[in-house]
């Protein structure tokens, strides 16, 4: 149930308005997009693969914020730390 | 004075498509039924090929059967793993391929241009493998008693002087080289299938190792203590196999090993490992690890061996068994395969 | 490859397990369930369990449709293949389990017309292609994967297409984890949460196991950095003392859901009241059935099958494993009598099934550790 893929939508097709051409690393499938129908994905969209359908379009923005929580990890806590270490507050 | 009949341990009631996916229960085969019954004087009957001594000569005697579908695939087709598959077997063996014999199974009403086709790819295949295709027998099936053309090749070869391989001469501390990207006939078969319904720019990399075992038995000589070439099963079975016999442990580095981006990405699609899927153009050898330069070097030198690489080391533990680690620290035990690699959902 | 490499760097990993590291109490032993079947197979995968202090536990959950699937309705599906017209159809995660007489893979082997499909849209395509024939479709999964089977019925009534029926074995997830919490040996601290599922069903569902049962939960996706930063979170939670449900995967998981998708299994599926999981029991409301709309693609009202309840014996312990109580190593046939290869219980039978995850990936790392 959970294995999905990111893919990028590369071709819309015209005959069908629910499918579309998804690339993962150069290997393509025609992909069905009728569960993002609130939502249609449009050409260079990225989308996220399971059994053949488009589960949920992915959002660049929010994968950026994700790696740069990360990225701050204990970094707050490391200057908190250095902080006490000066020994300012009260034991 | 007839002898009490060998007692196989083979339990099976009867022969499942398991026993021919190259895994475990193929093991249990022959280990348990043909050894026992065929194979009393051969110490490595699950090698690639057997040498044996005719008046003093050393040459290499192996076999094997294709049966592949679709017939035709990007890369080629079932005449040329027919050829090249058993050249490689000899060739990982530490042996040159020089005559090959073909048998032909034929179902009736296989047109006539698609056998032309298969027998000018064997003709073409040998030729570009330096092997002479010296005669083979023909017999033709009912309709539906078998799938087009099933091909058996048996070749015969001249031992490489110098190179004595075996599980025994593995020792701890050799490496683990490998000549190119894995995964590439496997997945090109299954998406040639067209059940699965994608789409890559992919070849089967079917092709004789024949030269690069020449350049590295040049180079190195008894210094090459293991190959094998990893055809069903993946680099995972050949190196599962590897361990079993030497009882040692096989460590890999993913980060190492060069898979395609097609291939990464189909396996990635459909859940299968690359460790697992069928190779027609590489090999695996383990080396003495004072050589392992020298070995990339004469493989890197000679064409086609540009990508070798080392992808891992021998080791006490998992004695038994193989271990991959990633960059981070992460390792996973991979095991054989048990049959065919199924695409998963889950 | 986009959206999946950065979050398989090594660098943010091993950042991330030092945080980890960091956060964990040395005093506390926490024990983490991972739901989904697809977490188990990530984390083994990725050996996510190396990074990790020995105070932190994780306990593989329901989450793995294959495991939860009792004999019987494999029993059931493959009697339908057993008919020369039919051609069954089904992913590749169910070729391999055993029914009474057989897994499919081994039905196909016998003769019968047993095809792998990547997608139910593949199996509609096959009914399109063989008319003469009757493509059946042996649908699992949990929430993630009924939109799918529920969009390609929609497609064949709307295509009138008559040779194509669907053999319904979707469950449900929020049932599997109620009956994990309401097990009287359960000493869960906290769930990661399942990333797909939730792109369907969103995060408001799970709000009941952070309010009612106090438990954090993180709904958390599948690359290494995605589970390591879930854990990190579900830390966090438990180091301020509180319990709420938190989005990690919000690159993909919408908090309130897929609408559409909710709508298409509206439309073709309904609630059964009870249905019958592997190594669980009876849970009610857990499973989905289709709805009579579409019975005339509803594999279970055109073909008659045998109905025949089958019990696992008695030495398998799933029910245990599965909730967590048991590790695999506990059960007395693992293993021995039960192995990847001939799988005795649910568990075994899937590669993401604790058992095989554990006897594939790990335990001779045990072994080998222990030296």
């Amino acid at each position: 149930m959970c294995l999905a893929i990111p893919g990028k939508i590369v071709e819309l097709l015209h005959e069908d308005r629910d499918l579309a051409v998804v690339d993962v690393l150069g290997v393509r499938r025609k992909v069905d997009v009728g569960l993002l129908e609130d939502d249609r994905p449009i050409t260079g969209d990225w989308v996220l693969i399971h059994v053949g359908f488009a589960m949920s379009k992915i959002s660049e923005v929010d994968a950026l914020d994700q790696l740069r929580i990360l990225t701050e990890l204990g970094e707050q806590d490391a200057a908190v730390e250095e902080v006490r270490g000066y020994g300012l507050g009260s034991p | 004075m007839t002898s009490a009949p060998t007692k196989i341990r083979f339990r099976d009631p009867q022969v499942e498509m398991a026993h021919g996916a190259g895994g475990i229960a193929s093991r249990r085969l022959i280990d348990g039924l043909f050894a026992p019954i065929l194979f009393g004087s051969n110490p490595d009957p699950l090698g690639d090929a057997a040498h044996v001594s005719i008046d003093g000569t050393r040459v290499a005697i192996t076999t094997d059967s294709f049966v592949v579908k679709p017939l035709s695939f990007p890369g080629g087709s079932i005449g040329e793993l027919a050829v090249n598959g058993t050249v490689n077997d000899l060739a990982v063996s530490g042996a040159i391929a020089q005559t090959l014999v073909v048998s032909y199974v034929l179902e009736a009403g296989l047109p006539t241009d698609i056998l032309e086709a298969e027998v000018r790819a064997m003709a073409d295949a040998a030729r570009r493998a330096g092997v002479i295709i010296a005669g083979g027998d023909t017999k033709v099936v009912e309709h539906g008693k078998c799938d087009r053309m099933y091909i058996t090749t048996a070749g015969i070869g001249r031992v490489i002087p110098g190179v004595d391989i075996s599980p025994a001469k593995v020792r701890c501390g050799d490496k683990i080289l490998l000549s190119g990207p894995i995964g590439d006939h496997g997945i090109t078969i299954l998406l040639a299938r067209g059940e699965l319904d994608l789409e890559a720019e992919l070849r089967s990399d079917t092709r004789s190792v024949g030269p690069l075992v020449e350049a590295l038995a040049d180079a190195l000589g008894g210094a090459i203590h293991w190959m094998r070439d990893p055809t069903r099963g993946g680099v995972a079975t050949s190196l599962n196999e590897l361990a079993r016999d030497c009882g040692l442990g096989i460590l890999l580095s993913e980060d190492r090993i060069p898979i395609r981006d097609a291939v990464r990405g189909a396996c990635e699609l459909l859940g299968l490992d690359p460790l697992h899927i069928a190779n027609e153009g590489q090999f695996l050898a383990v080396v003495d690890a004072d050589y392992a330069e020298a070995a990339l070097d004469a493989l890197r030198k000679t064409p086609g061996g540009e990508e070798a690489v080392l992808i891992g080391e021998v080791d006490r533990q998992p004695a038994g068994s193989v271990l991959v680690t990633t960059l981070y620290g992460g390792s996973r035990i991979v095991d054989m395969l048990v049959g065919d690699p199924l695409p998963r959902i889950c | 490859m986009r959206y999946v490499d950065e979050f398989r760097g090594s660098e943010l990993i091993t950042k991330t397990a030092d945080e980890i590291r960091r956060l964990a109490d040395p005093q506390r032993h926490y024990r983490f369930m991972e739901v989904c079947g697809g977490h188990t197979h990530a984390i083994y995968r990725f050996g996510l369990k190396d990074l990790l202090p020995p105070n932190i536990e994780l306990v593989h959950g329901p989450g793995c449709p294959v495991c939860v699937l009792p004999m019987g309705r494999i029993d059931d599906g493959l009697s339908m293949a057993e008919n020369p017209d039919v051609i069954f159809t089904a992913f590749g995660d169910m070729m391999r389990v055993p029914g009474t007489r057989g897994s499919p893979l081994e039905y196909k082997a016998r003769g019968m017309d047993v095809r792998i499909v990547y997608s139910p849209s593949d199996a509609l395509k096959l009914a399109r292609a063989n008319p003469e024939k009757h493509v059946m479709f042996f649908a699992i999964g949990f929430e993630t994967t009924a939109p799918s089977t529920a969009l390609t019925l929609m497609r064949a009534k709307a295509a009138k297409l008559h040779n194509f029926s669907v053999f319904c074995n979707h469950v449900t997830i929020i049932p599997a984890i109620r009956a994990i919490l309401d097990s009287p040996d359960m000493r869960i601290d906290a769930f990661l949460g399942p990333g797909h599922v939730s792109t369907v069903i969103g995060c408001r569902p799970y709000g009941w196991i952070a309010n009612k049962e106090g438990k954090p939960i993180v709904v958390s996706g599948f690359e290494p950095l995605d589970i390591l930063h879930g854990i990190v979170m579900l830390l966090q939670q438990l180091n301020a003392n509180e319990q709420k449900v938190e989005n990690q995967y919000k690159r993909v998981v919408p908090w309130e859901g897929n609408r559409a998708a909710l709508k298409a299994m509206a439309e073709v599926f309904e609630l059964r009241p009870y249905f019958e999981w592997r190594g669980l029991g009876f849970i009610s409301q857990s499973a989905l059935r289709i709805r009579d709309s579409y019975a005339e693609w509803d594999a279970e009202q055109r073909f008659s099958v045998p109905g025949v309840r089958v019990t696992d014996p008695k030495a398998a312990q799933c029910g245990e494993v599965l909730k967590g109580v048991l590790k695999p190593a506990q059960c007395k046939l693992f293993g021995k009598e039960c192995t990847p290869e001939h799988p005795i219980g649910a568990l075994m039978v899937s590669s993401e099934g604790s058992c095989a995850a554990y006897y594939s990936y790990e335990f001779r790392k045990a072994a080998m550790a222990s030296r």
